[in-house]
């Protein structure tokens, strides 16, 4: 009986979260001196933004193979639900009127405002949970698609929040923050957040219990019958993925201080599938990478206007065509980028042989 | 009572635009297993293309009015409307059909040809909203205390008569047998001598003519066009097509008037902007209960 | 010998097709038996029965004096019984090893909170369900291809992840469908020694679909034969290979 060979990803893993945290300081410290600017700021922040949808996306379309178009529906939910929060504890408003807290309290309380839009997502995530249990392919696809639709229509329809007019003032909480110690708060909370969903998403995954999620994706038989409840592990998936957008929702709304339903219809949910599909399904490092490029792209693209909605469903279909599975499959960028090395070494060796030769 | 029956009149013509466009995405769908969602947006391409080809022939060719124009307007539509379906199947469907990649990437194909049509109309045609010319002198007709207008008779008889068409080359015809066939089994066929690629272009190109149809009428009827029109009709018609069955084409035509009576009456008892949340409500529910719709059949996998 | 499966007057119907009639089965503990019949009699079906894949419309299937109808696939899975397939169905994007990992799903020690805060009891519990997978594959000999992609793998040695698989699961009972299937002549000798050594080894009843017969005859001391959604016969080895009613319906097969 030999000993269990032990994939020793530890010293990795240190050094990731390491080089991780110590990147965040930089670029804190960066934009605190103003080396960073406003607008500089607000890209990365979007950049972060785009992590966590795309990673959060990837959990149900990559790791579960299911085909989930309204993912921006739920970040929705988490948009408004931290904002009208954030606007009635912090500020002056429309809605019930004086602040509850001192602007201060931010400071504190912000997170927890972030989090309950989370979890107020994670729950609307239920609306395609459930019809999972019986529907897959196409007919899900759908049931996402309408519910997208449901959520925005249904924020259309509530005049207090705004309606189609929209809802602002979320500034104010950042304003309150910097009351206290004068720092870019909103860049330092969008960056925690990320760290903080994609270290989740990497120990959910690197569980076995979240194995059971990626074995419904192959074969939702052969899950059953090797005693994985299949519903309980679309019912995980699906919150743990609505939450984490509805996390990003509230980093955007406070980011941007505006909101309008408009801003999270199908459109923006085809971001986050292209960002998924070119990533690689099941590929975390995949889906963190490319939401990097892809907001730099849409950067890149905004001079052009509306044609940036040309160009890119364009590159979707384009993806589709010659490389669905993506940049790196549904693998992780430490095993791809070595057997690419690997390949370009042994392809020059060959082409030294054959010129000795 | 008048008010029922007036309603029950507009839930028709609401409902002939639905049933005409549901009509085409069941074609693709008994075919290919295909929901093309594109399908919204080449109805809105046709309702471009048929006021072009007003502007186009009214320009050059004066005296050619009412009836002549029609006519010619619907032939020339159809068949543009036809060509870019059909384009469309041979550069962006076939090649992953022929791959046989997995069916989910068809779809996203699809949606995204969607929003090419859509932003493309937007970024080339600028965001000035057209206004579909006059084709026909509408007259109102007085039946009791119902108001009809001779268009909107016009609608509801023409989706009625595409539908007997359509009913008649899929039931009678051999073109018909060979669609059903496909859907059926997709291997077999070519070795029964049946040219698959050629029924599943003709496929495309009657149901992107069954969009134009929808299109002119619907431009005579609504005559304000924006490039995002297709997108939201083109969900409900989908929406009406899946409530019906989506593999059975009396299912969707049925589906299409069933949405129309439940979204005029919800327009006649709720406020106008809940309209849209309802009918997706009513989509996710029968899609959670009975996702096959109405009529559809169920299909059961073997493990 | 207690009654390990009880099978009682099962009938199932796919809306107007009748699958099965009244099948009775009883399997012992530590028996090996078969199950036999032309192709589309209904055999599988009866797998899938067992292994909730349906509700049968009528009869009962009992486990132990617990009765099966209507519950979860996964429960029975998680209750003692283990299954394979005519085709293989590894999960090919996963390792071997994490193949074998995910049987103990059921009873993973820890929830959802564990793991996102990578709590001591998840750590250990991860290290639990690794070294036991591990033995099992150590036992099984297929240690070395831990951590390969079973579709990188020879088709023989996938029919032995798959079977480890199913006997990860530590079931009382291992439905084989077709174990032999695809399998060359020499390869089958090979699956002979195999299942006998599993019987051998673990504390474990096997009842096995099979149309080669010389792995029925060879391996069951019990045999039922269906055709048609019917038990036709049913017996030892020898009773079977003179049956006549047995022997008209597999007219065209496989001498026996």
């Amino acid at each position: 009986m030999s000993i269990r060979p032990r994939k020793n990803t530890k010293k990795r893993d240190a050094i990731l979260m390491a080089s991780s945290i110590a990147l965040i300081l930089i670029l804190v410290l960066l934009a605190q001196l103003h080396i960073l600017n406003n607008y500089m700021q607000s890209v990365l922040m979007f950049v972060c933004v785009n992590m966590i949808m795309s990673s959060s996306l990837n959990i149900v379309n990559g790791y579960m193979g299911e085909f989930s178009c309204g993912h921006a529906g739920f970040m929705a939910v988490g948009a408004y639900v931290s904002s009208v929060l954030s606007l009635i504890l912090f500020t002056d408003n429309k809605i019930t009127g004086a602040a509850l807290f001192p602007p201060e309290s931010a400071l504190v309380l912000f997170p927890f405002v972030i989090i309950a839009g989370g979890i107020a997502a994670a729950f609307a995530g239920l609306m395609v949970a459930i019809p999972s249990f019986k529907t897959r392919d196409d007919y899900l696809a759908i049931i996402t698609i309408a519910t997208n639709y449901i959520i925005t229509t249904a924020i259309n329809n509530i005049e207090k929040i705004g309606a189609s007019r929209g809802l602002m003032g979320m500034k104010n909480t950042m304003y309150g923050m910097q009351k206290v110690i004068n720092l870019p708060w909103m860049l330092i909370w969008v960056l925690l957040f990320t760290l903080l969903s994609v270290l989740l998403i990497k120990f959910l995954m690197g569980s076995t219990l979240g194995k059971g999620i990626t074995a419904i994706r192959y074969d939702e038989i052969s899950a059953e019958i090797m005693s994985v409840n299949t519903n309980r592990m679309k019912i995980i998936a699906f919150m743990f993925s609505s939450g984490l957008a509805g996390i990003a929702g509230g980093l955007f709304a406070h980011i941007m201080g505006f909101i309008n339903p408009a801003s999270f219809n199908i459109l923006k949910s085809t971001e986050s599938l292209v960002m998924v599909y070119l990533g690689g399904m099941g590929s975390l490092s995949g889906s963190l990478i490319s939401a990097v490029f892809f907001t730099f792209l849409l950067e890149l693209l905004r001079p052009l206007q509306i044609f940036k909605w040309v160009i890119i469903p364009l590159l979707l279909i384009l993806i589709m065509q010659f490389r669905p599975s993506g940049l790196f499959g549904n693998r992780e960028i430490f095993e791809v980028v070595p057997e690419v090395i690997k390949k370009i070494k042994s392809r020059s060796a060959k082409k030294k042989k054959s010129e000795a030769a | 009572m008048a008010f029922f029956l007036q309603n029950v009149f507009n839930a028709l013509q609401w409902g002939s635009f639905y049933s005409i466009i549901a009509l085409g995405y069941c074609l693709v769908y008994g075919v290919l297993r295909l929901i093309n969602f594109a399908h919204g947006d080449i109805f809105m391409t046709s309702c471009y293309i048929a006021f072009f080809v007003i502007t186009g022939i009214t320009a050059h060719f004066t005296g050619i009015s009412g009836p002549a124009l029609f006519a010619i307007t619907l032939v020339c539509t159809m068949a543009l409307t036809a060509l870019l379906g059909v384009l469309i199947e041979r550069i962006a469907y076939r090649p992953l059909r022929r791959k046989g990649v997995n069916r989910l990437y068809v779809v996203i194909t699809a949606l995204m040809v969607g929003f090419i049509l859509e932003n493309g109309n937007l970024a080339f045609l600028g965001a000035s909203s057209r206004r579909f010319p006059n084709l026909l002198e509408k007259s109102i007709i007085n039946i009791g205390p119902i108001v009809l207008t001779n268009l909107k008779v016009i609608v509801i008889i023409s989706a009625f008569v595409v539908f007997g068409i359509l009913q008649f080359i899929v039931k009678k015809t051999v073109f018909g047998m060979s669609m059903r066939a496909i859907s059926y089994d997709k291997f077999a066929i070519p070795l029964m001598g049946i040219p698959v690629n050629s029924v599943i272009t003709f496929t495309f190109a009657i149901g992107s003519a069954l969009a134009a149809v929808a299109g002119i009428l619907f431009g005579m009827s609504y005559p304000v066009l924006d490039p995002y029109m297709g997108m939201i009709i083109g969900w409900k018609a989908f929406i009406a097509a899946v409530v019906g069955g989506i593999g059975e084409i009396s299912g969707a035509f049925l589906g299409g008037f069933m949405l129309g009576f439940i979204e005029i009456f919800v327009i006649a008892i709720f406020p106008s902007s809940y309209k849209d949340l309802i009918s997706f409500l009513i989509l996710m529910i029968i899609l959670t209960i009975k996702p096959t719709g109405f009529f559809g059949v169920a299909k059961s996998t073997k493990i | 010998m207690g009654s390990l499966l009880k099978i009682d007057h099962l009938t199932h119907r796919f809306g107007g097709l009748q699958a099965l009639t009244d099948i009775n089965i009883d399997l012992k503990e530590h028996q090996i038996a078969g199950l036999i019949g032309p192709n589309g009699a209904g055999k599988t079906t009866v797998f899938n029965l067992v292994s909730g894949f349906y509700i049968p419309t009528e009869g009962d299937i009992s486990l132990n004096g617990t009765r099966l109808n209507g519950m979860k696939s996964h429960e029975i899975a998680a209750r003692g019984i283990g299954r394979t397939f005519q085709n293989i169905r590894l999960w090919n994007e996963m390792t071997v090893m994490e193949n074998i990992c995910i049987s103990q799903h059921y009873h993973l020690g820890y929830g959802i909170k564990d793991a996102f805060l990578q709590t001591k009891k998840y750590k250990k519990a991860e290290e639990k369900i690794k070294d036991e997978a591990w033995a099992l594959l150590e036992k099984f000999n297929l240690s070395e291809h831990a951590d390969e992609f079973p579709d990188n793998l020879p088709y023989g040695i996938q029919r032995r992840v798959e079977i480890a698989r199913a006997l990860s699961l530590k079931p009382k009972l291992l439905l084989l469908d077709e174990p032999a299937a695809g399998l060359s002549t020499s390869d089958v000798v090979g699956l002979i020694d195999y299942i006998t050594w599993i019987h051998d080894n673990f504390d474990i009843t096997i009842w096995m679909i099979e149309h080669q017969m010389q792995v029925i005859m060879t391996l069951c001391d019990q045999i039922q034969v269906i055709d048609f959604g019917k038990e036709i016969a049913s017996g030892s080895p020898a009773d079977i290979k003179s049956n006549p009613a047995v022997i008209k319906a597999y007219l065209g097969d496989e001498t026996i």
